[in-house]
């Protein structure tokens, strides 16, 4: 009899055990500096719908390279969002993000954004292109790829504009290099980067078009334009293996992935992944957007082009003085 | 006061308990916040062709010159200031006292800021040095101006004034007393506000990093190039290269404190 | 007497330009909308919280210096010691390294697969404290030893040939005459501590609402375009550095009290 009843007991216990322990589920969220604002509106979304019903968060917010290393570092971690690819694989180098990170059918992506010019009030020099900027007397600011990750999106850009021009792999490292040599400030992040256009430098400013959308909203003139060739940004998330919370944490990422999330990311400046959440905004697709692929994907771009000692950057910002 | 007084006979013997306590808590401490990390740090120290590359002798050598200089302007500057605070009287003095603390407890993205908005292309006053190595020297003089200043102004206060009277009654001219009774006096505490301003901008990354524009070989300081070793995940590399940083900034601390001895003993 | 009035223009037209322009438009950025919205950014519950962070930082790391400081500028002085020297340039490394480098330095030691790994150091307040500590070191030390050595020892051991212990000398003779030095110590590694943003930022781990330091906040402001939000939270970090000068003058000895 006393074992029916606790079996009874435990049977009709266990769905408030497992409301109590969803209700105890506290996700950690590290992301990159840009997306704060759109996750303050993403999260109290998710913690309305079903699957997020009384999961709470802690967040943290950062450049996006010093936040990979942070988790690299022993940083509590449920879910990673970065600006870029790199600042997860080298996490999942360390056995901290699974390598099944990107097999799912967004290959890893939540937002994506494309790099822009932005300009001085009516263009006055006339740049439209990537050849535009190596006119005489052009002078350009853009964040120093080795202090801002997220910078290497601008070189990969300028690279794979020049080969979607016509030029060979050969031509296109020469193009980087004289395009470097207008380069008139390498301040060291992209936030950086947009303070000293604003306070007068230069004559373009190679910005991500998220960053310039979020510019604009919170009310500094900044006008950008997109070139015809240019990179498509694509932002990864992942959970992390270590994570406790593996279900929960899924669950937010799959929620991101909806069309109401994606919304908001859209509402924020971002492009999404997903069609048909852009009503009223205005993303404008390139003729010749590429994305990493097209350049040689990821991992072959940081060794070729980003190696601190022989990688193609590293030659050109040694040859811009030496 | 004055520290060339009569010689007294011979000083009792030290009680060994006080001093040994002072010493080897102060050992301990400094061991455990600073040496211990350090050697942490060295131990990851791999990979010196981070430091040894051309770029990276360009950026140290820039930021060792531009340290020298602004520890040197410092010396001058601070001691005119702190001879102000202590010795002058004007209205609004104890204002400007407050003032000189100040760069230390604004955040440098906040120096930064203030310095490319009246220093940099749309200077109000027309005063444009911004992305040049002026700017470097403006950010490094902005962050070390409470060093010196706040090292001789104790010194000043505790100088005792009888020596200078006496000079004065004498027939020495203000120049002559300041060269021959106040320097020798305060110069220990001048030298040591110039290691903590040497050091300071040498290690300087927040108020440089915005306002000199970070171009190799031109502008670029030591501490954004370690900085782009570590975010290009050469850590390693990072850890080296700040190991031959702190290698010389530590032989240059050394020759300070040699030459404050020097100055000691050769004013008996 | 043109001497005094030269050096008088030189230094606070040096302070002008230098200090008080770039000061001046803090105050004017924070002040530019009116007063309400500046003090409504610093009262801003993320606001406050980081302050609160910064203060404790503050509050540990400041003690903590004097206390070393002090001890460190007898051994250094009074206590010829081998390896005093070294001693004394040690002291002064920690300015020397970048603040990246400095929250690298105790990621590496504190952080996952350390020497000191594990117990939840970094990524919180205690990680927090040791990179203040670090960065604000130098100052009492740097401050006491010129005047210790200014001094000089005749009094000390007059007391001492008197019968005094070590504590008695300390007490009556050594600490009336560093005092000044200790406080400008105090006031400089306060601002110093207040004002620390790059190691912290490292080591913090940068959670919302627990490990942001006031200077951190700044930081995110800035990166959100909330330009009154950062001005403001700087000018109270710049009044805290001045109220704490203004308590450390106030405990001034009276005139010729000496």
């Amino acid at each position: 009899m006393r074992r029916i009843s606790l079996t009874l007991l435990l049977a009709l216990a266990f769905p408030a055990f497992a409301a109590a322990a969803a209700r105890d589920t506290k996700l950690a969220l590290v992301a990159y500096s840009t997306p704060r604002e759109a996750y303050a509106q993403l999260i109290p979304a998710f913690q309305k719908a079903a699957a997020g019903n009384g999961v709470s968060f802690s967040q943290s917010y950062g450049a996006s390279g010093e936040q990979s290393r942070a988790v690299a570092a022993g940083l509590d971690a449920d879910v990673v969002a970065f600006s870029l690819a790199p600042d997860i694989t080298s996490l999942v180098q360390k056995h901290l993000v699974p390598q099944s990170w990107n097999k799912d059918r967004w290959h890893g992506m939540v937002t994506r954004s494309v790099v822009v010019f932005v300009v001085r009030d009516g263009n006055p020099k006339h740049l439209r292109t990537w050849s535009d900027l190596l006119k005489p007397g052009v002078q350009i600011v853009t964040p120093n790829p080795f202090t801002s990750g997220g910078a290497r999106w601008n070189v990969m850009a300028a690279y794979g504009g020049a080969l979607r021009a016509g030029k060979t792999p050969q031509q296109a490292q020469a193009f980087l290099a004289q395009m470097w040599k207008h380069v008139v400030a390498q301040p060291s992040s992209a936030r950086e980067g947009l303070q000293t256009f604003l306070a007068g430098r230069g004559d373009a400013f190679l910005a991500y078009e998220n960053e310039a959308i979020f510019a604009q909203k919170h009310g500094q003139p900044v006008q950008f334009l997109i070139p015809k060739a240019t990179i498509l940004i694509e932002n990864p998330i992942a959970v992390t293996s270590i994570s406790q919370h593996k279900q929960q944490a899924q669950a937010f990422v799959n929620f991101l992935h909806t069309k109401p999330a994606q919304r908001i990311f859209a509402e924020n400046g971002y492009r999404p992944v997903i069609k048909g959440v852009t009503q009223g905004l205005s993303f404008p697709v390139r003729p010749q957007l590429f994305t990493i692929k097209y350049v040689g994907g990821w991992a072959q771009v940081e060794n070729k082009f980003f190696d601190p000692n022989s990688g193609i950057m590293a030659r050109i910002e040694r040859a811009s003085g030496g | 006061m004055a520290a060339r007084a009569i010689a007294l006979p011979a000083a009792p013997a030290r009680r060994p308990g006080a001093p040994g306590l002072a010493v080897g808590i102060s050992t301990l401490y400094l061991s455990a916040i600073v040496l211990l990390p350090l050697a942490a740090l060295g131990w990851r120290a791999h990979g010196w062709n981070a430091i040894t590359n051309p770029q990276a002798v360009a950026a140290l050598k820039l930021t060792l010159m531009a340290s020298l200089v602004v520890a040197l302007v410092n010396a001058a500057a601070g001691t005119a200031i702190a001879w102000t605070l202590v010795r002058d009287r004007f209205i609004g003095q104890s204002f400007v006292n407050a003032l000189v603390d100040l760069p230390f407890a604004l955040p440098t993205i906040v120096a930064g800021l203030t310095l490319l908005a009246l220093y940099g292309p749309r200077s109000p006053a027309g005063a444009d040095v911004a992305f040049t190595r002026w700017a470097i020297l403006l950010a490094l003089l902005f962050v070390t101006v409470p060093f010196v200043v706040r090292t001789v102004q104790p010194v000043l206060l505790e100088l005792d004034t009888e020596m200078e009277d006496a000079a004065a009654s004498l027939g020495a001219s203000r120049l002559a007393t300041f060269r021959h009774v106040i320097f020798p006096n305060i110069l220990p505490a001048i030298l040591s506000g110039v290691a903590l301003a040497f050091a300071r901008a040498v290690g300087e990354f927040g108020a440089v990093v915005l306002i000199s524009g970070n171009l190799p070989f031109k502008t670029e300081v030591v501490s954004v190039y370690v900085f782009g070793r570590i975010e290009s995940g050469d850590a390693g590399g990072a850890a080296a290269a700040s190991v031959v940083i702190l290698a010389i900034s530590f032989g240059v601390l050394l020759a300070i404190g040699g030459l404050r001895r020097w100055a000691i003993r050769h004013d008996r | 007497m043109t001497g005094k009035y030269t050096v008088r223009f030189a230094a606070l037209g040096y302070l002008a330009v230098l200090l008080a322009a770039p000061v001046g438009y803090v105050f004017w950025r924070t002040f530019r909308h009116g007063f309400w919205p500046a003090w409504h950014a610093v009262t801003a519950p993320d606001a406050v919280h980081a302050l609160k962070v910064t203060l404790i930082l503050v509050a540990i790391a400041v003690p903590a210096n004097t206390v070393f400081g002090v001890l460190a500028a007898l051994a250094i002085v009074r206590h010829r010691f081998p390896g005093a020297g070294v001693f004394n340039a040690v002291v002064d490394l920690p300015l020397a390294l970048s603040p990246v480098v400095v929250g690298l330095a105790l990621l590496v030691l504190y952080g996952r697969g350390g020497w000191l790994g594990g117990h939840h150091i970094v990524f919180a307040l205690p990680g927090m404290v040791l990179a203040t500590i670090f960065v604000s070191l130098p100052f009492v030390v740097r401050e006491v030893v010129p005047v210790l050595r200014e001094i000089g020892t005749e009094q000390e051991q007059a007391a001492a040939t008197l019968g005094a212990s070590a504590l008695q000398t300390f007490r009556r003779v050594t600490w009336p005459a560093i005092r000044w030095a200790t406080a400008y110590g105090i006031v400089l590694t306060t601002a110093r501590a207040l004002g620390e943003f790059g190691a912290v930022s490292v080591v913090s781990g940068r959670l919302a609402g627990q490990t942001e330091s006031l200077t951190l906040y700044v930081q995110d402001r800035y990166q959100a375009f909330d330009e009154v939000g950062a001005y403001a939270s700087a000018v109270v970090l710049a009044l805290i550095a001045v109220t704490t000068l203004i308590l450390m003058t106030a405990l001034k000895p009276k005139e010729g009290a000496r």
